[in-house]
């Protein structure tokens, strides 16, 4: 397992916001973690790289505790792709080229320079490397943002919410990438997602969380229309189309009864 | 990473790091050009030519040796360096604070330094009045006066950082904390000044002043040492500061320590800001719009921004103090009001041009 995360607790201001979490990701594997707005998602993404510091618990990459490691070698073995990043002026180059960060001292070398070449060609914006960022759209800074990741050369890649902000052909061209990155580079990739129906569409393996703790663990065959209801609280059809499940809400919620009032 | 292709670096992005590289040595050249020109011209001038061989060690006369190495050698360099120490660390502040006001006008340093002086002026009697041959006033004891000036400065960088550090070292708090301190500083100033005889106001005003004659050889090895130690320590941090620009959650996963990099760095801006401005009184301007002007030209790539920022603040500082000695020769303008002159139109103009990168 390129990432194995056992027993992790995190709490926030006195208040418990993560319970006794476990999961592993094989390399290659994206793995969708789901749960309602303010669940914990982002969280357990910044507990893995230790943006947040964990009550306890242990997170591992390829046998490796992270929580032990300082942070530019923490950043050596995860790449996070925050949700909102700041735009800056700088161009797509450049801001890839920080991925290169934390294996530098002093100054970038030629290797670094033609690995973020490599790396923007990957995600396919090789041809907007010299336009600067805040000019982009979001599906192209997002995957600027995944090249970033790319070069830092991770074993685990955290991804939080990489198509909230798209329309529906970058969200699948961003996601394609990020599939293509973690087989072809045998990256575990982690990414919280809101869309269920895309979720399933791309992950591998998926995590339920409900009240910080884990509700399901489980692949895409296993997931129920019962597992999704207790956890977003939604009467919910799973159907399939093209072989494929798809998630549908059913119909809205029966109104309360309408009082006639005189 | 193996699988990785080892792709092209594009042309375009080595022509982009030359043109930086180019406006480096550039501007390090008119420095240079500067500091000769600066030390040639005066009451007496001293062709360019001269100087240098003075420098070398071969004066043509023993009076060529002592206008140049006793008089304005050491006040050309005290403008250089305060030049590079103040630009240097207020691009060094805007980019810790993600602010683009960041200076030690709104840090609230420069009034504090301005209140410290008052204070040994009025209080522990720094400030008789004396004429020397000039018409010009001097503070009798500028020891006590800078170091006052130097202790206040520095509380205030202080208390900044504590705030930081009380409240998770968020830059509104800092900005905002520094901007609180600097309004408390003015009104501590004035209310110094409301009770000062005639004597001492002239003293405190004198004081605030920035003027880059007071430095001996003494305030020039201290100023050049911190103005080269504190653009050594910005450019260490370069990428640092790179990759703050694109937000600290994404500092942080690359491994940067956000918290302790914007104290550390607003902590050397602050102490460079601090020696500055005692040795010299305050001058405006240089700390807030070389870096701009920099960015403007270069972009905010750190490596690059950090040496040009120093740079430019010491050849502008330079040029304005030149100017200042001789535009109404005999008499020499104090510096602070000619960094403004010539700054702030050349700034404007580089803000109504469109932005290269």
């Amino acid at each position: 397992m390129r990432l194995a995360v056992s027993d992790l607790h995190y709490a926030y201001n006195g208040d418990c916001v993560l319970r006794a979490v476990e999961f592993e990701v094989a390399a290659g594997e994206v793995l969708a973690v789901l749960g309602p707005n303010g669940v914990g998602k982002t969280t357990l993404l910044r507990c893995l790289n230790a943006v947040h510091r964990p009550a306890r618990g242990v997170v591992r990459v390829d046998h490796a505790e992270v929580l032990r490691m300082s942070p530019p070698e923490i950043a050596r073995n995860m790449g996070y792709v925050p949700q909102r990043g700041e735009v800056c002026r700088m161009t797509a180059f450049d801001a890839v080229l920080l991925g290169r960060l934390p294996h530098i001292s002093w100054r970038a070398g030629q290797d670094d320079l033609r690995l973020v070449s490599a790396a923007l060609e990957r995600v396919g914006v090789g041809h907007l490397a010299m336009r600067a960022i805040d000019s982009m759209s979001g599906g192209e800074l997002q995957r600027v943002c995944i090249a970033r990741a790319l070069v830092q050369e991770p074993a685990v890649m955290l991804l939080d919410e990489p198509t909230s902000a798209l329309d529906l052909k970058n969200q699948m061209d961003v996601l394609h990438t990020v599939r293509d990155v973690a087989r072809g580079h045998g990256v575990a990739v982690v990414m919280t997602m809101h869309d269920l129906n895309t979720a399933l569409r791309f992950g591998d393996r998926f995590l339920f969380l409900k009240n910080g703790a884990v509700f399901a663990h489980c692949a895409r065959e296993e997931i129920t229309p019962t597992m999704v209801e207790e956890v977003y609280g939604v009467a919910v059809d799973l159907l399939h189309h093209q072989g494929r499940p798809v998630i549908v809400p059913r119909g809205p919620s029966p109104n309360p009864p309408r009082e006639d009032h005189p | 990473m193996h699988h990785l292709a080892q792709g092209e670096i594009p042309a375009a992005y080595t022509a982009y790091l030359t043109r930086k590289a180019l406006f480096l040595g550039a501007l390090a050249l008119a420095a240079a050009a500067l500091l000769v020109m600066a030390v040639s011209l005066g009451a007496v001038r001293i062709p360019a030519w001269d100087v240098l061989r003075t420098l070398a060690g071969q004066a043509a006369s023993p009076r060529d040796a002592v206008i140049v190495l006793d008089i304005r050698l050491p006040h050309a360099l005290a403008a250089l360096f305060a030049g590079m120490g103040l630009s240097a660390s207020g691009a060094a502040m805007q980019s810790v604070l993600r602010n683009p006001l960041g200076s030690p006008f709104t840090l609230g340093i420069s009034q504090a330094a301005a209140l410290g002086a008052s204070f040994a002026v009025m209080v522990l009697g720094s400030g008789v009045m004396q004429s020397s041959t000039v018409g010009a006033v001097t503070i009798s004891n500028p020891l006590l006066t800078t170091g006052s000036a130097f202790v206040c400065s520095l509380l205030a960088a202080g208390l900044v950082i504590a705030m930081a550090r009380y409240r998770g070292a968020s830059p509104e708090v800092m900005v905002l904390t520094g901007v609180a301190l600097g309004a408390f500083c003015t009104a501590g100033t004035m209310v110094l000044q409301f009770f000062a005889d005639d004597v001492q106001l002239a003293a405190m005003v004198f004081w605030t002043f920035g003027d880059v004659a007071r430095a001996g050889w003494r305030e020039v090895w201290i100023l050049g040492a911190v103005a080269l130690g504190s653009a050594g320590f910005f450019l260490a941090n370069a990428w640092n500061y790179n990759a703050m620009d694109a937000g600290d959650e994404t500092a942080r996963g690359l491994g940067v320590r956000v918290e302790r990099v914007r104290i550390l760095g607003m902590f050397v801006s602050a102490l460079a800001t601090a020696v500055v401005v005692a040795a010299l009184g305050v001058i405006g301007f240089v700390g807030l719009i070389c870096p701009h002007m920099v960015r403007r030209i270069i972009g905010d790539d750190h490596r690059y921004l950090m040496p040009a920022s120093c740079l430019m603040g010491g050849a502008l500082l330079l040029a304005a103090d030149t100017a200042a000695r001789l535009v109404l020769a005999p008499h020499a303008l104090p510096v602070s009001v000619l960094t403004a002159f010539i700054g702030a139109p050349g700034f404007i103009w580089l803000l109504l041009r469109r932005r290269r990168r």
